[in-house]
């Protein structure tokens, strides 16, 4: 599904440069649930931005589904991401003005989908995150475990190729924490390839793969036993 | 173009930022407001320059005897200067082929009565050219005419006012009144548009007066007309060998300023016009600066609204908008906003405009306050075209910047 090869990413700042990612070689199958671990600074998010199409690298290849990710105008990077790419942020990024229901349908629209139809099916991943009842309430109106169901439902609702989310739980407290993941564990069950970038190890173990991140290089890759999250 | 979709966008946007809608609006609406005002009023002091000169002859040259302050000619000093009519026979013959009609005047003051009552009005002694030259108006009867000149005849046209005040309705014509000792038969009842003065006036035969003066030849102000096409130069150039003419005649000093005075209708229109222009221009650059800081207005609006919503805007691109929908999302959001608050503007200027106490207007010298709906519908696009532009430059920075950078802002 990702296919990453040599990757390298640099900040300029005035005359220095920050070099990010340093090579980096990583690839996810399809269906998997990979955890992105290491230090703060290491580049955990600079990657997770890459793989969204919300930054560009500065060498390596980048292949998404098959396709060669490279030099895309921002109209096509557009279309792409709205089609594979499904994100979740630490910080939810909701529209404040737009309540639940519209939030979730707002990547519905930029596919051309009519009104009628963004809310039937915005409402029916609102209820597979369990807020069907919370459709018509404003951000503002939702605890922050709430908000980042909706914002996973957002994600989901374009039926993306991949989730990627960058500390989903970093805003949460331990049991909102778990009811978020143990959402991203179904998901991830119904077949969605999910990459979860995370600084909590027990957060790490609730996936399939952990991959640990130092200095801008892979150090660590490793299949774990996935701790499957019951009744939450 | 039309987009239901995108339009409902808009609305939930508009709807949901009211403040940013108000704020954005109102800058539009003021300025349009204000422009619209600003030029009402300033069409308005035009108007009243120009119904101030329509209401005249303005090709009339007066001329005023004084007293010398030069001796000359074996003259002294202080001398009174007096026109006979063997001086205006002189003039007519001299300027034949340059004027047209001359009327000379004499100052009256005489008690003014009919039956018991006495009255305060002014009373002219003139020729009949008065009528053209004031642009009297004919109601009823007839003006004083060439044979009541030659003749000497006691008859009197009365002002409107005159009319009123003395026969408060009855038919003055043929009537009797007495101005003086003397008794004198209305012929005639004149208007005047150009306001209430002319209107209290009576108009006598200037030769009538000279009688009752003990047979004088004495005449006061000479109103002298010329043809009406000629230019203000030469009107002066008429008015300068008038007067060199009678101070030659009358042993004046050619560079005494007084003596012989000529005031220049023609001149003075050619005067007021030009400041009437540069009132004009005036307005001009008013309106205009108003619709700069309007257009500025809107600009430093536009950038903070898309500045407020960069996070906003990065996070339905990383949902998948493209450039092109984020500027037609804003642009069609400023366009909508300005369109309506530009008219709305426009609407309560002129109503404003309209209501204004017109009486009390005309104490600051603005006739019929107003502004031609094509200046007023330009300068509503205008300001609605250079919103969209307004709106355009900080809408396709923002389509432009990576969606990263935008998600990143607070
Ligand atoms: N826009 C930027 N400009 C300059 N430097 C940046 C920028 N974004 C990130 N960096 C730097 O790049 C490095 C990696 O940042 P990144 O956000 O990828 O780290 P991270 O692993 O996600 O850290 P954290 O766990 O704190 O979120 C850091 O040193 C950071 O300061
Ligand atoms: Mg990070």
């Amino acid at each position: 599904m990702i296919e990453i090869k040599n990757l390298h990413k640099s900040y300029e700042m005035g005359s220095s440069s920050l070099h990010v990612l340093k090579g980096i070689d990583f690839s996810v199958a399809d269906g998997e649930l990979v955890a992105i671990m290491g230090s703060s600074g290491s580049g955990k998010s600079t990657l997770l931005n890459i793989l969204g199409m919300l930054d560009n690298s500065d060498q390596g290849t980048y292949d998404l589904d098959k396709i060669r990710i490279a030099n895309m105008d921002e109209k096509k990077a557009a279309n792409y991401r709205n089609k594979f790419l499904g994100f979740v942020f630490q910080s939810f990024n909701l529209i404040n003005y737009k309540n639940a229901l519209e939030n979730v349908a707002l990547p519905l629209y930029y596919q051309g989908i009519s009104r009628k139809e963004r809310q039937v099916i915005a409402l029916n991943y609102l209820g597979k995150v369990g807020l069907k009842d919370w459709s018509s309430h404003l951000p503002s109106e939702l605890s922050g475990g709430q908000k980042q169901r909706v914002a996973i439902a957002r994600a989901l609702a374009s039926n993306p190729k991949v989730l990627l989310a960058d500390e989903p739980t970093g805003a949460l407290d331990s049991k909102t924490s778990m009811e978020v993941m143990a959402l991203i564990q179904k998901i991830n069950n119904e077949g969605k390839t999910i990459l979860v970038v995370t600084h909590e190890q027990d957060i790490a173990e609730m996936c399939k793969r952990i991959v640990l991140l130092k200095d801008g290089v892979i150090v660590e890759d490793k299949k774990v036993k996935q701790n499957i999250i019951k009744n939450v | 173009m039309f987009n239901i979709e995108r339009w409902t966008e808009i609305f939930q946007s508009i709807q949901k930022n009211k403040l940013r809608t108000a704020l954005s609006g109102m800058t539009v609406s003021l300025g349009i407001l204000i422009f619209i005002i600003l030029f009402g009023l300033g069409e308005g002091l035009k108007n009243s320059y120009s119904d101030l000169f329509l209401n005249n002859a303005n090709n009339v040259i007066y001329i005023y005897p004084g007293k010398t302050t030069k001796p000359y000619g074996g003259f002294k000093t202080n001398r009174r200067i007096e026109l006979k009519n063997a001086d205006i026979d002189a003039l007519k013959q001299e300027f034949s082929s340059s004027i047209e009609y001359v009327n000379p005047s004499l100052f009256v003051s005489e008690p003014i009565s009919y039956g018991l009552e006495s009255f305060t009005f002014e009373i002219s002694a003139v020729s009949p050219s008065n009528q053209l030259i004031e642009k009297h108006v004919l109601m009823k009867g007839r003006y004083i005419n060439e044979k009541d000149i030659k003749e000497k005849n006691k008859v009197v046209t009365i002002g409107r006012l005159v009319a009123r005040d003395i026969f408060k309705g009855d038919d003055p014509i043929g009537k009797f009144i007495n101005l003086g000792s003397r008794s004198f038969k209305i012929v005639g009842v004149f208007q005047d548009t150009s306001g209430d003065t002319e209107e209290n006036k009576l108009i006598i035969p200037y030769t009538t007066r000279q009688q009752i003066l003990k047979g004088t030849d004495v005449v006061g102000t000479v109103g002298i007309t010329f043809d009406q096409s000629w230019s203000g130069s030469q009107a002066v150039k008429l008015s300068d060998n008038i007067k060199s003419f009678l101070k030659k005649r009358k042993s004046v000093d050619p560079t005494d300023p007084s003596g012989i005075r000529i005031r220049n209708v023609a001149d003075e229109i050619d005067r007021s016009l030009q400041f009437a222009n540069a009132l004009q221009i005036i307005v001009t650059f008013v309106g205009i600066g108003t619709l700069i800081a309007g257009i500025i207005g809107i600009s430093n609006i536009m950038v903070f609204i898309v500045k407020e919503r960069t996070k906003e805007l990065g996070i339905r691109k990383a949902l998948g908008a493209e450039p092109n929908e984020i500027i037609k999302m804003i642009l069609t959001e400023s366009i909508f906003i300005t369109a309506i608050s530009g008219f709305l503007g426009m609407v309560i200027g002129i109503i404003i405009l309209n209501s204004l106490d017109s009486s009390a207007l005309q104490e600051y010298f603005i006739t019929r306050a107003g502004v031609d709906l094509n200046i007023a519908f330009s300068a509503t696009i205008i300001l609605i075209i250079f919103g969209v532009i307004a709106g355009y430059i900080p809408a396709k920075r923002a389509a432009q910047i990576k969606p990263i950078v935008a998600l990143r802002d607070e």
